[in-house]
């Protein structure tokens, strides 16, 4: 664990030594914010609910999630400092988990952050606090399901963008296989708009997006180790 | 410490490391010569357990290179070539980071660190950002995060390139200096820093070891002939009558005169060195011995013989 925790410290060191992380948090912000408000038509629907602002988050993580991810690999294997990383007394999974963790801390950070809208909207009106609780633990699960995407694309490539792009397509792929009858079980946005969106927490959908998230993590350690088979 | 048998490592079609065998004990400080390409790196990088072999074995300290991995990276201190590191992370900050993931108790971990920079020279940059850092420095805590645990063995993938001169000797003390407790492996293209430092050699050329002995054993494997300028006060057509009878003088060659002084360029086939019975043939027949220079074999000629390169000019 203390490996794990080595590595988690390093990386959300790294994000906060770079512009990376307060960029990425500010943009998330802003344009979420002004989506909700202005062009989601908060005002002029005069709802007090924050149902728009959640339908807009897998659109924002199609985009956030690969860029706060595509360096935590690729980077490593550009730069060479993967050679001392894997030759150090360390085991693949503790430093995938500890990459994993340190940007998922990240996309809790931005999440959390946006709680002053809930202040807001309770402000101004009267919505329904259970389902904005709700709404909140599908953001953070699926938050966490796209953030692994993203980490399993970094570890297929030394270049940054190709993984940010190779992010944003699997991404992308699983956001839009929601839509498709026979596939939508599998879709990153049916667990969320159905249930926990409306305040429903159905183990069902907590686990699907725990399960999503392993898969990905476990295929990014099978990646990680690969070179073992160049 | 280090038994390594059979090594191989295929790319494809190629093969970088051709069934390389060696050995390495404790206190031993092993130098890696070879020309580009030769599998030096290769072979360094499976004995880190960063590749795996594709044939043969090695084991360090007694742990497998595939069955212990774990326990064999405990072992072994690596700076792999161009010391990669994190740009943005701190000098200090870096050095916490390798401690504790090197398994540093928590108290001993400042105390450590300040040792290592101490060390390694790293006391004028410890506020900077590893981004911020020169060659020279950046060299000097790649060998401070290889050396903050102890290891019994280093493994340094060409520690002094890219270093200027000054910083090259700096580096070779203090390998020189750590190799005296420690098992040291270092790959270098400079001839000159193996027989500085090395109490050992190998070279490696086109994945396979061609030589593997201490510098002075692989100077005598590649004289075969041994070379004594000679330069003699005397009677020319005498001296050369007599050479002709020495058992140990295989030819000579007679050089320009120097005012009443006949200098010759003696080869011999024997063994040992020849200088002594030159010296002893000149004092019997009373002449007298201006000079007596031996021809040193380079190891910059043993690497270019064994390499398949053209000998550099021993006259």
């Amino acid at each position: 664990m203390s490996n794990t925790s080595a590595i988690f410290k390093k990386e959300i060191r790294s994000y906060f030594n770079s512009p990376i992380a307060y960029f990425n948090i500010i943009a998330f912000l802003g344009v979420s914010t002004w989506l909700f408000f202005w062009l989601g038509g908060f005002f002029i629907g005069n709802q007090a609910h924050m149902r728009n602002f959640f339908d807009l988050m897998p659109w924002m993580f199609l985009f956030f999630a690969p860029a706060m991810t595509m360096r935590l690999w690729a980077e490593e294997k550009k730069m060479g400092t993967v050679e001392i990383l894997m030759t150090l007394p360390i085991k693949s999974y503790e430093v995938v988990l500890g990459k994993y963790l340190a940007s998922f801390a990240l996309l809790g950070a931005m999440i959390t952050l946006s709680l002053p809208i809930v202040g807001l909207v309770t402000y101004l009106g009267d919505p329904d606090g259970g389902q904005i609780f709700a709404s909140y633990i599908g953001v953070f699960l699926m938050g966490a399901a796209y953030i692994s995407i993203g980490f399993c694309a970094s570890t297929l490539t030394e270049n940054q963008i190709i993984a940010f792009i190779l992010g944003i397509v699997i991404c992308f792929a699983l956001f839009a296989i929601s839509f498709v009858p026979a596939l939508s079980y599998f879709g990153l946005v049916s667990h969320f708009g159905r249930g926990l969106a409306r305040g429903v927490i159905d183990s069902r959908d907590l686990i699907y997006y725990v399960s999503v998230t392993g898969f990905f993590l476990y295929l990014s350690v099978l990646f990680v180790e690969s070179r073992s088979w160049r | 410490m280090i038994e390594v048998r059979n090594l191989t490592k295929r790319y494809g079609p190629t093969i970088a490391v051709n069934d390389v065998s060696f050995d390495a004990s404790a206190g031993e400080v092993l130098g890696f010569l070879g020309p580009n390409g030769a599998g030096k790196t290769t072979t360094m990088r499976m004995l880190t357990c960063y590749l795996p072999a594709d044939g043969g074995t090695a084991s360090i300290d007694g742990y497998d290179i595939s069955e212990n991995s774990l326990e064999v990276r405990k072992r072994i201190g690596y700076l792999p070539e161009s010391a990669p590191l994190y740009p943005d992370m701190g000098v200090i900050d870096y050095l916490k980071f390798i401690a504790e993931i090197r398994d540093i108790p928590k108290n001993k971990r400042s105390p450590r660190i300040k040792e290592i920079v101490e060390i390694c020279g790293l006391g004028s940059v410890i506020q900077k950002d590893i981004g911020e850092l020169s060659k020279g420095y950046r060299q000097r805590l790649g060998l401070a995060q290889s050396l903050i645990h102890d290891p019994p063995i280093l493994i340094l993938d060409e520690p002094t390139s890219g270093l200027d001169p000054s910083q090259i000797i700096e580096i070779r003390n203090l390998i020189k200096e750590i190799g005296k407790q420690k098992t040291i492996i270092f790959s270098t293209h400079i001839l000159s820093e193996v027989s500085a430092t090395c109490s050992r050699v190998l070279i490696i050329s086109d994945g396979k070891i061609v030589a593997n002995g201490t510098p002075d054993e692989l100077a005598e494997r590649a004289k075969g002939e041994q070379m004594v300028h000679i330069s003699i006060r005397g009677e020319s057509e005498e001296i050369e009558a007599k050479l002709k009878t020495l058992s140990f003088v295989s030819s000579f060659k007679k050089m320009e005169p120097d005012d009443g002084v006949f200098r010759y360029q003696i080869s011999s086939q024997q063994k040992h060195n020849p200088a002594e019975d030159l010296f002893r043939f000149v004092v019997e027949n009373n002449w007298s011995l201006i000079e007596l220079r031996q021809e040193t074999i380079s190891l910059e000629d043993v690497f270019l013989k064994l390499t398949g390169s053209e000998t550099a000019g021993s006259s």
